[in-house]
Order: structure tokens, then C-alpha cells, then sequence
């Protein structure tokens, strides 16, 4: 090989700071003193995620692998997918503090999330009878908000297009070519339940909204959202760290570089 | 058709805290073991490199698939239960080494009026304060008889604590020392210390240092890296089942840990319980595993539900009061006795949230059981308040102010600023035991195999409430000595009702312990009085909830059920037949 191979050097380099951090991890956790590792506990991941000689390669493809994973798996409707992007953009909107939901990459990893299981609500009790509509007696009866017949997917699709049908009719245009003000009050109205749904309380749907949103923008980036961890930066949260025994008891705030699970993992 | 296995000398249902520890102890004498445990095989590996919020806090990962089975819950006795769903409302631990995977590691010891809390509670205020609703009892032992129990239990397990400076005697400090103090503590203890109160580190499995427990297995220190509830260790360093009992019991030999295997029934011939019969999941074949001596050591919903069944024991009916199996369900509910308190916000300070691990906090205990006077309280049993560092999660951590709104600018900005400046004190409170709060079998609902689900029926009591409330108001209390600006504290409604949230995982009673069958359903070694060859082991023998978190109690009991069943397999009878006899 030769010397002045780019990838090779950046590789080199990589290795070196990897090895630092291991001496760092080691040094903070006080796993040197402690002396169980490299016995047979624990051994496994921290060779692995420090030795990763893949790395480099894929990071160079990170952006290519972003592009090519970000398309319908659940959607199929493309005006479905617009009124997604602007609903979540409002409840995690772009401002002074970084990205927002489309940027973080939320409709794609909500879209992602419906296609798998959890949209066919897989790990759910799913026998009848079923109660669609609870009134107020029946509510404290059992648990309430989650006794729909309908799977998460049927809720996403039907709410979708309700706040759409919502902004035609108040509107006269569709929800995401609505002014930022009449998006609000549309999305205020489901939250306040003045919105009639099908089968379960539009304040349900909005719920859903609501957390699938906040789970796009903080869950790790390999369910497609938290784009390049921008979610965490924002929040100061640093990600899958190994150990913060060497801060635990650090009057200080301490901020550092967010680790993936990719990373961490070290596959 | 069921097909009938060779007859080992003990079967075994659920491989948690309390199966495995009967595991190792039967194994350790010798006596060959047959666990038969309905989740996935899971080892240490299967943890490492696991700290994804999304799979295991938001898609509980670990937990109980309803889809095969859950329960129905209703808040009164003339109401239709409805079914749990979904995991958000029912956290219900799964797969090897059961909820001692992903638990947060607080292993306390009980109170000694918890053991005796109807004796003790009559001899200090009268039979008249005991609440006419209340169906609260002694255990039939004390705190005394027990504490080797809970000894052998913390060693086991490794517990790092610090004394409690008004807890309960002990024969030996702590195997560990406690966790590491961090600027929130500090400033917790500080808080609560100016007020007069009694702080110290709570009791922890998640170690504070690398440790070889007496059974020779290792456990590592804990590094902090605030993935443990609801996680299982990715570092060998929170006390579970795999990597002490479990594994003790597999070094003998003498233990078969069947995964995959759903009990549906126990058999037996009226007399005694002759094996457990149940479904392979992967085939949908039907096995009859016999033995000698059956032990039900599943989650309380698993053991009641069984013994329901398999119709052993009379269902308790809370029409008549007659009946035990079912009685006594209590726990710590989340709309009421946990996860309730008061959130600080600090505008000028900044804290490591996102560091910490399980049991990483300090507690007051002077609230605690009876330790403050009742006379003048409109409650008996009391609550602990403490801090817990446990390490937040982007996901769920995003809290804000009163007033702010749930989703837009504002919040996107309050939750930004407010990720690392603020805490939270709960006061977890104890749960007595009512009359129209119990188990049955639900009419309607069936789980996968077709088998009825089991029905939970839970109905505050008034005193449940005020214990609450005082409670709440004494985090408020602290939080304000803390130093928060603002404060978001939480609200007891006069009204509150249960919400089907069976969220906490501390759940209680179903088969509950007593000095005579009169009252119990179990004697103090989790023997039942009816069938002296089957034990029914955890939390379901407990007749009421302290305001403490149950692991450690659930040891301690289940170190003494152990060695009720060596000694049963040696001799036979019941183990508490003198006591038996006294009161017949």
C-alpha cells in the first residue's frame, strides 16, 4: 500500500483515535482499577467498537445511504406524505436552535415505523370485542385510548387526511399549502377534540402525532430520523455513551460529542 | 393430546428473581430442576450494546408480548373490565431472568410493622383506626425471622448501600459500599438534612464496585451509563438472575432451563400437584412435566391466574368476603403512589441529567411505614421520598413548566432549555389491601391458547388518597428547600381513580402469606396450606404493599421458600404445621 493512499491514512489516524478513546474510556471509568475486563465478562463490545475497520467506508457512504433509505414504505398516497411533513413540522417546528421535524428526517421515520410492526400494532392484544366509542361511564371502565379496532397505520392514514379534509374545508386549500396560523388552529382543534374521527377520539390521533414526532426526533439515527443526531446536539443529550463514571460526580455540566448506536456498536 | 415427560424432583414456573433463586438453592442440594420459562433464551451478550431508547422504552422490547396474553382491568365491581392492549399501560417483565433484567436495581429491606402492620397498628391506635374497607393482616412473621433472609438475598445480589440512620437492625452492613455521590444528591441530602429529615443513599444493584458473590459468580462495577430500567445491563454490573442465580444453578448441572414453554395449568389430584402442564411455542404442543414439588414463581398475574385455573384453592369473592386466591391485590399505582411529586426548574443551574444508573438516588424514610405518628392522620402506612438519578432519555424527557404548551415553538423551546435543569422527587407510598380490590377470571377476553384472562378489579380507598396527597406536599416541601424557581407539582384529585396503567411492574397478592389457612392462601414459606407439595413464591404472597420498591423482599422471601423446599423434599408435611396446630 502506499503511502500517500488517502483512505489509508485517514484509516490510520482513525485507529489512533480510537485507541486514545479506549485509554480514555478505560482512564474515566475506572475499569483499570476495578479489573474484571479482559477477563471473560466484557470483553467482546469494547474490542469490537473500537476496533471497527469498516468504518471509514461507511461513513463515506452515509449520505448516499441516507438519500436511497428515505422513500415510501407505508404512504402511498404523495399528498398524504406532504400533509405528514407539515403537521410534524409544526409540532417540531425549525428555529434558532436547529433543524426541525423534516429536516431531522421524522416523516420518513414515521413512514418506516407504520410500514414494520408497530404500525399493524404487532405486540398489541388484539381480540374483540372491541369498544369503539367509549362514552363517559364506559371511559373509567378500563383503559380508555387504546380500545380502537383500528391498527396505527388506519389511524395515521385516516388522520392525515382528516386534517386535510379539515383545511379544504375551512381553508379552501389543502393543509400543507395552508398559512402556518390556520395549520396551528386546525392541529389545535384535534388536540381539543372539536375534530370528529371514525372509531377513535381525534385527540388520540393527535397523541400519536405528538410522540411518533418526538420519537423521530430523538430516537437513534437508525430508525431515519434524528438526522446526523442534530435532535440530541440540540438537547445536549450525547447519545450511547460507555461510561460516565469519570463525570458522574462532577459538579460541572459536561458536554460531549453524541456516539450513535452505529458507532457504538461498532458493526 | 399431552405428552408425559420423565418426573424430575422440582418444576419450576418463570425464570426471575424468584424462580431462579429457587433454582440454584434445590440445585445446590442436589435436586435436579426442570425451569420452564415462556420467553426467549436471553444471556448478558444478548444486552451488550443495547442503550436504543426507542426499542426498549418506547417499544418495550423486553417486555411481555399482550398480544398472546394480558390482562382486563376495571376501577369497580359492577364495571366491565376492558383489556391492556398495549405495553405502554403494562410493563410486565419476559424471557430469561424475567423483570430481574431490566429492573432499576433499589433493593430495599421492609419495615418490621410491614410484617405485623395489623398487631402493630392496634396495639398503637386502637382496632378503630383500622379502616372498615381494609382487609389488611399480619404476615405471620417478623422482621426478625426474616432479616437472615434478606442478608443472604443483598449478597447474592451484591446491594451497595449506606445505612439507613433510622431503618431497621441488621446483622451485616452491606456487601458493597454505596454508589458514587453526585452534585443532585448532594444537593437532595442537603435539602432534606436542613429540614430535619434523615437522608441516605438508597440500597443499590447496580454495583458499586466489582464484586464475587458468595456462589463465586462475578458482577461488575457500575459505570453510569443511564441504560437500566427497562434495559438489560450492557455491562455485567446491575445484580440479575442470569448472572447470579441462574448461572449457580447451571454450574451444578442439576438445572434444565427450558425457554419457550407457556404453563397453562397445574396437575394435580386434589391433594397434591403432580407437574405443570404446558404449551411449546414454537410446536403448539402440549407437555405434562412431572415432579415431585411445583413451585409457581411467575409474575403475580401468572401465579393467580394459574392456581384459578387449574382450580386449586377457593376464589376469593368480594361479594361475601369468602374466598382467598384472588384477595389482596394491591401495588404501587402510578396515578397515586409513584412517579407522583414535584418537578424543579432551575433557571441558573445546569445538571448532568443523562448520567446515572437504576438505583442511583437518596431516600427519607421518616414518612415511611409508620414512623411518623397516625394518630392525627386520616391514613395509616406511609411513603418514602426520594431523588433518583437515573439517567434521562431525549424521548421521554421533555419536560416544561406549567402552562407550556405540549407541542410547537414554545415547547420545542421550554424542553430544549429545561432538558438539563430540571429534577424530579417522588414520594413512592405504600398500598393497603381493600375488600373490592382483587383477581378473578375475566368472562369475555381469552389469550392466545384460549385460556381466560386473568381480570384485575383495583379501587382506591379514601386513606389511599390522603396518603398521597401528604406525600406530594413533602416533595413539594424539599423541592422548595432545593432551590427551584418554578415548580410543577403534581395534583391528587379527591376523585382519582385507578387508570389501568399497570405500569410499575410492583404488583401484590393474589395467594397471600398467613399464620393460619383461615387468612392465606400460603404459609411463610410460600408452601401452600392446601397442597403441601406446591409453593407459590414473589410478590403474589404478599398481603399488602410497602412504600418501598419489592425486589429485595421478594428475595428475602424467596431465600426462605428455598429452604422450605429442601427441607420438604428431606421430610415432607407442612412446613409451618406447629404454628398450624397452635391456632386450629
Amino acid at each position: 500500500m502506499s503511502d500517500n493512499n488517502p483512505k489509508e491514512s485517514a484509516s490510520g489516524e482513525q485507529q489512533k483515535q480510537q485507541d486514545m478513546s479506549r485509554r480514555k474510556f478505560l482512564k474515566n471509568s475506572g475499569l483499570v482499577a476495578g479489573g474484571l475486563v479482559g477477563g471473560s465478562l466484557f470483553g467482546g463490545l469494547l474490542t469490537n467498537s473500537f476496533d471497527s475497520k469498516k468504518e471509514q467506508k461507511v461513513e463515506e457512504h452515509k449520505d448516499a445511504l441516507i438519500d436511497v433509505q428515505e422513500a415510501m414504505q407505508f404512504f402511498t398516497r404523495h399528498q398524504d406524505f406532504l400533509v405528514l411533513m407539515a403537521a410534524t413540522e409544526q409540532i417540531y417546528p425549525e428555529d434558532e436552535h436547529g433543524p426541525g421535524a423534516i429536516k431531522l428526517g421524522v416523516p420518513y421515520y414515521i413512514d418506516k415505523q407504520l410500514a414494520g410492526r408497530w404500525g399493524i400494532n404487532g405486540r398489541d392484544y388484539r381480540h374483540g370485542p372491541y369498544t369503539a366509542s367509549l362514552d363517559e361511564s364506559d371511559q373509567s371502565a378500563g383503559p380508555a385510548g387504546e380500545q380502537s379496532i383500528l391498527d396505527r397505520g388506519d389511524i395515521f392514514i385516516q388522520g392525515i387526511r382528516k386534517l386535510d379534509e379539515e383545511s379544504q374545508k375551512r381553508f379552501s386549500t389543502t393543509f400543507d399549502k395552508a398559512e402556518e396560523d390556520q395549520q396551528i388552529q386546525i392541529l389545535q382543534d384535534f388536540d381539543d377534540d372539536k375534530v370528529k374521527m371514525n372509531g377513535l377520539a381525534a385527540s388520540e390521533f393527535f397523541a400519536l402525532l405528538i410522540q411518533s414526532t418526538l420519537e423521530g426526533a430523538y430516537s437513534d439515527p437508525l430508525y431515519g430520523g434524528n438526522r446526523n443526531m442534530e435532535g440530541w446536539k440540540m438537547k445536549e443529550f450525547p447519545g450511547a455513551q460507555t461510561s460516565y463514571a469519570g463525570y458522574i460526580d462532577q459538579d460541572e455540566f459536561i458536554k460531549l460529542e453524541p456516539v450513535s448506536l452505529r458507532d457504538y456498536q461498532g458493526h | 393430546m399431552v405428552k408425559k415427560l420423565p418426573k424430575v424432583d422440582a418444576v419450576i414456573v418463570g425464570s426471575g428473581w424468584a424462580g431462579g433463586i429457587a433454582a440454584a438453592e434445590l440445585t445446590k442440594a442436589g435436586h435436579k430442576v426442570v425451569i420452564l420459562e415462556r420467553g426467549r433464551d436471553k444471556k448478558h451478550e444478548d444486552f451488550m450494546g443495547t442503550k436504543d431508547e426507542l426499542r426498549y422504552s418506547k417499544r418495550y422490547d423486553l417486555m411481555q408480548d399482550l398480544n398472546k396474553e394480558t390482562i382486563t382491568s376495571r376501577n369497580s365491581i359492577d364495571k366491565t373490565a376492558l383489556p391492556v392492549r398495549d405495553n405502554s399501560k403494562a410493563r410486565l417483565g419476559n424471557n430469561t431472568g424475567g423483570a430481574g433484567v431490566h429492573w432499576n436495581g433499589m433493593s430495599f429491606r421492609w419495615l418490621p410493622y410491614d410484617f405485623e402492620i395489623y398487631s402493630k397498628t392496634v396495639e398503637r391506635y386502637g382496632k378503630e383506626k383500622i379502616p372498615k374497607e381494609s382487609t389488611m393482616q399480619d404476615w405471620g412473621i417478623t422482621y426478625d425471622e426474616l432479616e437472615p433472609y434478606y442478608d443472604k438475598y443483598e449478597k447474592t445480589a451484591g446491594i451497595s448501600g449506606e445505612e439507613n440512620p433510622i431503618g431497621p437492625p441488621r446483622s451485616d452492613k452491606y456487601p458493597n459500599p454505596p454508589l458514587k455521590e453526585t452534585p443532585t444528591i448532594r444537593l437532595f441530602k442537603k435539602a432534606t438534612t436542613d429540614l430535619g429529615y434523615h437522608p441516605y443513599h438508597m440500597p443499590s444493584a447496580n454495583l458499586s464496585q466489582a464484586y464475587v458473590n458468595p456462589d463465586g459468580e462475578k458482577l461488575n462495577g457500575c459505570v453510569y451509563c443511564a441504560f437500566c430500567e427497562e434495559y438489560g445491563c450492557d455491562f455485567g454490573a446491575k445484580a440479575d438472575p442470569i448472572g447470579t442465580v441462574l448461572a449457580t444453578a447451571r454450574k451444578t448441572g442439576n438445572l434444565e432451563l427450558r425457554n419457550g414453554s407457556n404453563v397453562t395449568r397445574v396437575s394435580h389430584d386434589g391433594k397434591r400437584a403432580t407437574g405443570l402442564v404446558y404449551t411449546d411455542t414454537m410446536t403448539g404442543e402440549e407437555f405434562e412435566q412431572p415432579a415431585d414439588i411445583v413451585v409457581l414463581a411467575g409474575f403475580v398475574f401468572t401465579n393467580t391466574k394459574l392456581l384459578l385455573i387449574s382450580k386449586i384453592g377457593t376464589p376469593y369473592d368480594p361479594k361475601t368476603g369468602q374466598g382467598i386466591i384472588g384477595k389482596n391485590f394491591t401495588g404501587h399505582f402510578n396515578n397515586l403512589s409513584t412517579y407522583i411529586g414535584a418537578r424543579g426548574f432551575f433557571e441558573d443551574k445546569k445538571f448532568n441529567n443523562f448520567m446515572g444508573t437504576g438505583a442511583l438516588g437518596a431516600t427519607i424514610d421518616d414518612f415511611s411505614g409508620d414512623n411518623e405518628d397516625h394518630s392525627n392522620l386520616k391514613f395509616l402506612h406511609g411513603y418514602e421520598v426520594h431523588y433518583g438519578q437515573l439517567g434521562t432519555r431525549p424521548i421521554a424527557n421533555n419536560q416544561v413548566p406549567e402552562g407550556t404548551p405540549a407541542w410547537g415553538k414554545e415547547f420545542k423551546k421550554q424542553s430544549l432549555k429545561y432538558a438539563n435543569r430540571n429534577l424530579f422527587i417522588t414520594a413512592q407510598s405504600g398500598f393497603l389491601p381493600n375488600k373490592e380490590t382483587y383477581m378473578d377470571l375475566d368472562p369475555t377476553y381469552k389469550d392466545s391458547l384460549g385460556n381466560p384472562l386473568l381480570r384485575v378489579t383495583v379501587k382506591y380507598a379514601e386513606q389511599d388518597r390522603e396518603r398521597a396527597k401528604a406525600g406530594v406536599a413533602r416533595c413539594a416541601e424539599i423541592m422548595k428547600e432545593m432551590g427551584a424557581d418554578t415548580m410543577n407539582v403534581d395534583v391528587v384529585e379527591d376523585d382519582v381513580e385507578f387508570d389501568h396503567k399497570f405500569y410499575t411492574d410492583h404488583f401484590f397478592g393474589g395467594a397471600i402469606m398467613g399464620e393460619s389457612p383461615e387468612n392465606s392462601a400460603v404459609n411463610t414459606y410460600s408452601q401452600m396450606w392446601e397442597m403441601e407439595n406446591l409453593f407459590v413464591v414473589g410478590g403474589s404472597s404478599f398481603p399488602h404493599n410497602s412504600n418501598y420498591n419489592p425486589t429485595g423482599t421478594i428475595g428475602a422471601f424467596a431465600y426462605r421458600a428455598a429452604e422450605g423446599m429442601n427441607k420438604y423434599l428431606k421430610q415432607g408435611g407442612l412446613l409451618t404445621q406447629a404454628e398450624l396446630k397452635e391456632n386450629a
